[in-house]
């Protein structure tokens, strides 16, 4: 086990988490992956998705619609437009949420824009389903 | 010479005065701390933003092909100035310390034969600049009944503005806005959006608060140093004004909180001034009452 290294996700208004984490599974635009202590040096964009965060033995999951993340051995920053703990995401919120990206995903008018509003339509629809199950 | 009884008017209504702005200033105190809470917590981000943008920047070559929001459209004919300024009076020379900046830049621009564009933020830039650059004025945003400006304002403007550049409306954009220095002192600055002004990186890297292997740490990018890079630039134009707008809250605020206090003093002091003049006043007609009295007895 490679032990801890710290974890800063920050939105453009403050910084939402600062924590001494194990490991962080991040959406990456390429495909999901996860960042443990000594990882290689990386900048990447995100997708819309789910952080997963084990810190102090405790998981939290939180909802990004876009950002990107700086890798470094011993630090791992996220730069979120806009983050959510999952456990906030319910019943109404969820809705509008779903409803927000939907809107997005009709007026997008590159494929670009096209791809990451649908990702955030899936994305919300999958956590309203593990919800309802 | 006013009646005794227009003097006592007189000063119950500076009195009346000297309460509106007391409670002004003590509105403006309560909202500066939240300004300025704020402007502190979304400096982290900004600063992130502006290292990783200058690692980047300093590894992708500088060509031809290149985002134009980072290397220009190679001309500089069409000026887009972003005023931003607050959407109420009463705080000082706030309003018109951002305009008087903005207009004397538009004026040397529009001496050296390039065209300027305006775009406000808040009413007031735009009252004050509308009597002699109205025509320049293509855009004005205003944040009317907003307590708070966050995120999603800052993203209004920006895709303003960068819908704008897409359609080839304008070359350079600047941002006026007055930093926050402290209470007593809000500088207005001008700060050029487009094309981005990045930050050497070595300087960024050093003032880097855990940068652990500094900024000469070699970067995987993903998917691809330009695909981060077009991805900041457009993120970077938010940040700025995001930055911007909370700078300028907070400057309103202290400016409102002077001014005021200013305000509260100089009707403490009109005050005094006023109820000697009345006390006077009272005397001599006392005194001119009595005489008449004596004379009119002594006459007898």
């Amino acid at each position: 086990m490679a032990g801890t290294f710290k974890f800063e996700l920050v939105s453009p208004e403050r910084i939402l988490m600062s924590v001494d984490a194990d490991q962080v599974r991040l959406p990456g635009s390429d495909g999901d992956f996860t960042v443990m202590a000594g990882h290689a040096p990386v900048i990447a964009n995100l997708r819309p998705g789910t952080l997963d965060v084990k810190a102090e033995g405790t998981t939290r999951r939180v909802f990004i619609k876009s950002g990107f993340a700086d890798v470094q051995a011993e630090l791992l920053t996220v730069l979120a437009k806009d983050a959510t703990d999952v456990s906030e995401l319910t019943g109404a919120r969820l809705t509008s949420e779903i409803e927000i990206a939907e809107a997005a995903l009709k007026a997008a008018t590159d494929d670009e824009a096209r791809r990451m509003a649908y990702d955030a339509v899936e994305q919300l629809k999958a956590l309203a389903g593990g919800k309802a199950a | 010479m006013a009646s005794l009884k227009d003097m006592r008017n007189r000063i119950a209504s500076v009195k009346a005065t000297r309460k509106i702005t007391k409670a002004m200033q003590m509105v403006a105190a309560a909202k500066l701390r939240r300004a300025q809470e704020a402007a502190t917590a979304a400096r982290p981000y900004a600063e992130r933003m502006d290292q990783v943008l200058a690692s980047v920047a300093s590894k992708v070559p500088t060509r031809e092909g290149q985002s134009p929001l980072l290397v220009g459209t190679g001309k500089d004919q069409v000026h887009l100035l972003i005023v931003m300024t607050a959407e109420r009076g009463l705080c000082g020379g706030f309003n018109s310390n951002i305009a008087k900046l903005a207009r004397a830049d538009a004026l040397k621009l529009m001496a050296a034969g390039k065209t300027v564009k305006i775009l406000t933020v808040g009413r007031k830039g735009a009252d004050n600049l509308r009597r002699d650059l109205g025509r320049q004025i293509v855009e004005r945003i205003e944040f009317r009944g907003i307590k708070q400006v966050n995120a999603g304002h800052a993203e209004e403007v920006s895709s303003k503005v960068l819908a704008m550049f897409e359609k080839g409306e304008f070359d350079v954009a600047t941002m006026y806005f007055a930093e926050f220095k402290s209470v007593i002192a809000q500088k207005p600055t001008a700060l050029q959006l487009i094309p981005a002004r990045i930050a050497d990186a070595s300087v960024s890297g050093k003032s880097g608060a855990v940068t652990t292997q500094g900024a000469t740490a070699v970067y995987e990018y993903e998917p691809s140093e330009e695909e981060v890079l077009s991805f900041l630039l457009t993120q970077n134009i938010s940040t700025q004004l995001l930055r911007g707008l909370l700078e300028n809250a907070a400057s309103e605020q202290g400016a409102r909180m002077s001014a005021m206090d200013n305000a509260t003093r100089n009707a403490a002091d009109m005050i005094n001034k006023l109820t000697i003049k009345y006390n006077r006043q009272r005397q001599a007609q006392i005194t001119k009452e009595l005489i008449e009295i004596i004379s009119g007895a002594e006459a007898l």
